[in-house]
């Protein structure tokens, strides 16, 4: 064998602890941080937006970032629990507008519609909730509970097949067109809030996130379920061992974030009144960026990231673009959106509130 | 001058003190214990000088070189190699490529060597793979043979911990550090792994500080042994000076340890 | 799958063994429920009512219905399936109650069927479901009134399912000599074009006048059983062999093996080279466009196969590689044309690909696995809308793309059609498979490997993960550049909107299916998932759908894939190959022994 007793010192080919990696992602976070203020400051000096414009984007921001945190609560809170996630959430949310659809259009065509629209959108949301959360558990029950155990990437691609299956089911369904929401005249005016001009739409939209989240707050903090639903997210086995019905609680994890996909379904309606099979896809991206932001696996932190998402995708454009003169620069807009999602998630993958899920070495 | 030189090294997990103000030295051509009950810092020890964490504060010298803040595979390259108290092959590589992976560090061919399987390529390909079965031929009939292509999982237990020493020996190190070899072994593998610790040393001339809970195997392979309790050094000498101390006794009283 | 086997031959069985359960007719029935749902997606999705027109066998097989049914069929085999071996009980066996199993299953799903036909009978349900219109109607019914019909639908589904059943009762022999010679009539009768363009460029017509009802027409009822009975003959015999032809050159000594693959490399060129020209310019076209998804799929197989990284966005590195060679080619390029010849702009291709890759790859490198997907997938989007954006037009073209791409020209060849483009296409796809293979067994690759195995321990055995992910992503990317920039130049124009996220997907399905890291593996997913979409006109509207459909199945029944790498395959036997002594039940033989005195096996 060998005869070396002494083993000789080698010299050390890459002893350097600052990687050209280091410094490319540092020379990232400057460029795009002086990128962010020159457009800023180019664009507010130049004054093109009146104060009033800006707040109408603010509230625009916020009421299409109500809807991302309804739809991202579902992504947080399969994460919390099954660490995965579930590319087909924003097609539950695409499937809930749509039932909200037909179950609007068939209300629309009876007296109900306009003799009480407080009744008739009760029962829209009530439709989408039900749809949404059922798909959401069936999914759950035939894609991924068998797959609990499998390695982290197959869930994934499952439900990047379930996301294409779904929706390629519902172009074939209901057909390929889009789809237009019927008007409801009492959201067509607008509200004074404070001295200002509202759509009442966009108020219906926050108002109605405001409840939901509350309930849903006080649903995960304060009852049974919701206990054993934290419980199972600290740690699946150890909650079957205290008595918990594992399964059971994931199905509501499932049904709960499907219901609330739902309830985002029925309000997309009410303020983007036009849909396809594909609506879901890019919600369903933004919503995510939206769980991340807020930090995933935490429900406050998903409201914080989807107002805050909403807000950053309708004022950037405006704010940032157009200081440097970019034509069309709304053409844009997703890409404000697509670059919140990788920069937050390579400076900051914890997001706001969360914690320190997205690098552990598990 | 000694190899390895701990210099207060400190690490807490959130408010777990995990180890503190830590100082151990170890000398080329020792083979040291580490031991200490379960959670007294031992493996967390382990990861901090193979760069897997990195110290609150406190200095890791090894050979010279601070090696606090350096990637994993740079203190590798070092020459210091590790196993692993949960054994961590790669499960669905074969037997022989687990080992040639700690050749890795060793080799230097790029990506246009291997499309184009230069004359450097093939020969330094042919030095991995040799050096692979000298290494393995180690543990004799262990892992000889038709084992060479099996996949990593297929293994007994016994055999993916030498294997993992073995994946370690490949990188070629002069510190070796073992996190509880013995572990899950039955009396009979213990013996030979034993066995096996002190030809390391003797044959390959590596240094090797050895993490272990089995008493018998602690008092016939080490030169010295370094007691952890609560993250800190509690005491340390000779088998016979620690295994009589008040203070091991002691910090020992009440907890059995794994297997005795 | 933990599957618990039978003993193996080499213990003694002590325990007696108990009769297998019988097959299970409440599972039957959950079966036939979950097919019911499927028939009658199936059916309202309008893919029954697309697919009717086409004739299978004329005059007696409409390709909708047979669709249907086939689903039936799928499902009766499912639960007429005897259950698998348990240790400690007999083997089972199948017998009348599997085939009743079956039926229960069919004639539940056509019940379903049957209930949708009653609904579209009773109300228009074309304001939601626009597919069921009165058309559907008459062909799922089969023009009878609704009573009869529904009878009908179900006594069918029912004898499909217990023939699905039945499957399981044929002798092996049988059953492999049956199955594909119904799935070659099946292929003869879908790929009329396919085998009637490969007929005539052989110059055989009087073949396709013999099976088929005329050029381009279906296959005729003697042209099915003549397929039929050939390939039924064939396997027959071919089963009666002891060994395969695997095993066969597996056994041969290494020199032989070495010139028998030369040969069969040597046959394989041969008939690549003729492909084109006996099969005519459409399906050489379908074959390209599979060539250029083949070497994307080679390129992602690194990615995603040996690295073990999720990459969604790959579809921007064949955009770079597309609109880097129409820049540099084209006069029609919008901010500068050097209008240089393809062969010389390759090496800026590939550099700017490799660029992409370093661009998209540094922020992700410190990522986790599901997270590194959603970024990429970002990147890929942000790149289309950038490529498509009114900002970058004055660069890209925006919307209208770059088009009046000169085609390829090698020395004095100017190549012109798809069948001249096929060899440098395939070409390329040689060498990528070469690459890959080289790749495979090198230094990096087992670092790939190792990195996908267990990140933090490549690291801690002195991997360098920084490198190690950004060479997988910058390979990964010149091969898409390849594909991309041989796109433009075949097609002639670069729009961005081929660049959407379902060719990613589409690339992903391709290695999934084929089996992840398997070259040959992946060179079949091509094949498959390009080239019958494509040869299918009826097909390709809902080529999504059946992705989709795919992916999930493959992942919940095969996630090695149809063709698994060989490590793949053997970790599918895990249980057969475990030697740990906790799961050696029997424990009459000790590990310590076993490992020393074990024959391979």
């Amino acid at each position: 064998m060998s005869e070396a007793i002494s083993v000789p010192a080698r010299p050390i080919r890459s002893a350097s602890r600052v990687t050209p990696v280091t410094i490319f992602l540092w020379g990232l976070r400057i460029a795009a941080l002086a990128v962010i203020l020159y457009g800023s400051y180019q664009s507010i000096s130049s004054g093109r937006l009146s104060g009033a414009q800006w707040r109408d984007l603010l509230i625009f921001g916020t009421s299409t970032g109500s809807v991302f945190a309804l739809i991202a609560l579902g992504y947080t809170m399969v994460y919390g629990v099954l660490r995965f996630i579930n590319f087909a959430h924003g097609e539950v949310f695409m499937v809930g507008a749509m039932m909200a659809f037909y179950v609007a259009n068939g209300l629309a065509a009876t007296s109900l519609w306009i003799a009480s629209p407080f009744v008739s959108l009760l029962i829209v949301f009530i439709a989408a909730m039900t749809t949404s959360a059922s798909l959401a558990v069936l999914l759950e029950r035939i894609a991924y509970r068998p797959l609990r155990n499998a390695p982290r990437l197959i869930p994934l691609i499952t439900s990047i097949g379930a996301s294409f299956t779904i929706q390629y089911l519902v172009s074939g369904l209901v057909g390929p067109s889009t789809k237009d929401f019927p008007r409801m005249e009492p959201l067509r005016g607008t509200i004074n809030v404070a001295g200002s001009l509202i759509p009442t739409s966009r108020v219906v939209v926050i108002v109605v996130t405001v409840i939901v989240m509350i309930a849903l707050y006080l649903f995960v903090e304060r009852t049974r379920t919701g206990k054993s639903m934290r419980a199972v997210s600290e740690d699946q086995e150890t909650a079957a061992l205290m008595g918990i019905d594992v399964n059971r609680t994931i199905v509501t994890v499932f049904a709960v974030g499907g219901a609330m996909a739902g309830v985002a379904g029925a309000l997309w309606g009410l303020v983007f009144p036009s849909l396809n099979y594909f609506s879901g896809f890019l919600p369903g991206i933004k919503a995510f960026t939206a769980a991340v932001l807020g930090g995933i696996g935490n429900i406050l932190g998903a409201m914080l990231g989807g107002v805050s998402l909403g807000v950053v995708e309708s004022i950037g454009p405006s704010l940032v673009l157009a200081g440097y003169d970019i034509p069309a620069f709304s053409q844009l807009k997703d890409v404000v959106a697509y670059a919140a999602l990788v920069m937050v998630l390579i400076f900051r993958p914890t997001g706001i509130l969360g914690e320190r899920l997205s690098r552990d070495r598990t | 001058m000694s190899l390895l030189s701990i210099e207060s090294i400190s690490k807490a997990f959130g408010g777990l003190r995990a180890i503190n103000s830590l100082n151990i030295e170890v000398d080329q051509g020792e083979i040291v214990s580490v031991i200490g009950p379960n959670g007294a810092g031992k493996t967390t020890f382990f990861n901090l000088v193979t760069g897997m964490e990195t110290p609150d504060s406190g200095n890791i010298v090894f050979d010279g070189h601070n090696v606090v803040g350096l990637r994993p595979n740079q203190i590798l390259e070092l020459g210091l190699a590790r196993t692993f108290q949960n054994v961590r092959l790669f499960p669905t590589m074969t037997v022989k490529e687990n080992v040639m992976v700690g050749q890795h560090c060793r080799g230097k061919a790029g990506l246009i060597g291997a499309i184009f399987k230069t004359k450097s390529q093939r020969s330094e390909e042919a030095r991995i793979e040799a050096r692979a079965e000298e290494v393995l031929s180690f543990f004799g009939t262990r892992l000889a043979g038709y084992r060479h292509d099996q996949l990593a999982f297929v293994l007994s237990y016994a055999n993916r911990r030498r294997l993992e020493i073995a994946r370690a020996m490949a990188t070629e190190p002069r510190l070796l550090l073992l996190d509880e070899p013995t572990a899950g072994m039955n009396p009979r593998e213990t013996i030979e792994l034993t066995e096996l610790i002190g030809r390391l040393r003797d044959e390959k001339g590596y240094t090797i500080v050895i993490i272990e809970h089995d008493m018998q195997v602690v008092k016939n392979v080490s030169d010295r042994v370094i007691v952890l309790d609560h993250g800190e050094k509690l005491t340390e000498g000779t088998y016979d000076e620690v295994s009589t101390n008040e203070a091991v006794i002691e910090a020992y009283l009440g907890r059995p340890s794994e297997r005795r | 799958m933990a599957q618990v086997t039978a003993p193996s031959p080499a213990r003694p069985v002590e325990v007696e063994l108990r009769p297998a359960p019988p097959v299970d007719l409440g599972r039957a029935a959950r079966l036939g429920l979950i097919g019911g749902v499927a028939m009658v997606l199936v059916a309202a999705t309008g893919i029954v009512g697309t697919f009717q027109t086409r004739l299978l066998i004329d005059p007696i097989l409409p390709l909708g219905l047979l669709f249907l049914y086939l689903l039936a069929f799928a499902f009766g085999w499912m639960a007429g399936k005897p259950p698998a071996a348990l240790e400690g009980f007999a083997p089972a066996r199948a017998n009348s109650r599997n085939l009743v199993a079956g039926a229960l299953a069919g004639a539940l799903g056509g019940l379903c069927v049957g209930v949708l036909a009653a609904l579209m009978s009773t109300f228009d349900l074309r304001g939601v479901f626009v597919q069921l219109s009165p058309q559907l109607l008459e062909i799922l019914t089969f023009g009878l009134p609704l009573g009869a019909a529904i009878i009908a639908i179900v006594a069918i589904s029912a004898v499909a399912g217990a023939i699905g059943a039945g499957v399981h009762l044929l002798p092996i022999r049988l059953k492999r000599s049956l199955l594909p010679a119904l799935v070659w009539v099946m292929m003869f009768a879908l790929f009329t074009d396919l085998v009637g363009q490969l007929f005539a460029g052989l110059s055989a017509e009087f073949l396709t006048d013999f099976l088929f009802t005329g050029r381009g027409g279906a296959l005729t009822i003697v042209g099915a059983i003549t397929v039929f009975i050939v390939v039924f003959v064939a396997y027959w015999l071919l089963g009666g062999r002891e060994t395969t032809l695997r095993g066969r050159i597996e056994a041969m000594p290494r020199g032989q093996r070495t010139r028998f693959s030369l040969i069969a490399a040597a046959v394989i060129l041969i008939i690549l080279w003729f492909v084109p020209k006996v099969m005519g310019p459409f399906v050489s076209q379908v074959l390209d466009t599979a060539g250029i998804y083949l070497l994307m799929a080679l390129g992602l197989n690194i990615v995603v196969g040996y690295a073990g990284m999720l990459d969604l966005g790959y579809v921007a590195f064949f955009a770079v590689g597309a609109y880097t060679g129409a820049i540099l080619t084209s006069p029609q390029s919008p901010a500068f044309t050097p209008q240089l010849l393809l062969i010389v702009a390759i090496p800026f291709v590939m550099i700017a690909a490799a660029l992409a890759g370093l661009m998209v790859a540094t922020p992700v490198i410190r990522m986790r696995g599901d997270y590194l997907a959603i970024v990429t997938l970002g990147f890929g989007e942000i790149a289309r809308i950038l490529f498509n954006s009114e900002w970058l037009a004055p660069i890209f073209g925006g919307a209208q793309g770059i088009t009046n791409i000169p085609d390829l020209r090698i020395g004095p060849l100017q190549l012109s059609t798809p069948q001249d483009y096929f060899y440098p296409i395939f070409l390329v796809v040689l060498i990528a498979a070469y690459v890959t293979y080289a790749l495979q067994n090198s230094r990096w690759g087992r670092a790939w490997m190792a990195m996908r195995e267990d990140e933090s321990v490549a690291e801690a055995m002195g991997v360098n993960v920084v490198t190690a992910k950004l060479s997988a992503f910058v390979v990964g990317a010149v091969l898409a550049s390849f594909g991309g920039a041989l796109f433009g130049a075949q097609i002639g124009s670069v729009f961005p909107h081929s660049f959407d996220i379902v060719v990613s997907v589409t690339v992903l399905v391709i290695i999934i299916v084929g089996g992840m890291g398997s070259v040959p593996g992946v060179a079949l997913g091509a094949l498959v998932l390009i080239v019958l979409p494509n040869l299918l006109r009826e097909f390709s509207q809902y080529q999504f759908l059946f992705y989709g459909v795919l992916l999930i199945v493959m992942m919940l029944t095969k996630p090695e894939g149809f063709i698994p790498s060989k490590r793949r395959a053997q970790e599918l036997h895990a249980d057969e190959l475990s030697q740990d002594a906790w799961l050696d039940i029997y424990g009459d033989k000790p590990t310590t022994d076993a490992t020393t005195t074990e024959p391979p096996r």
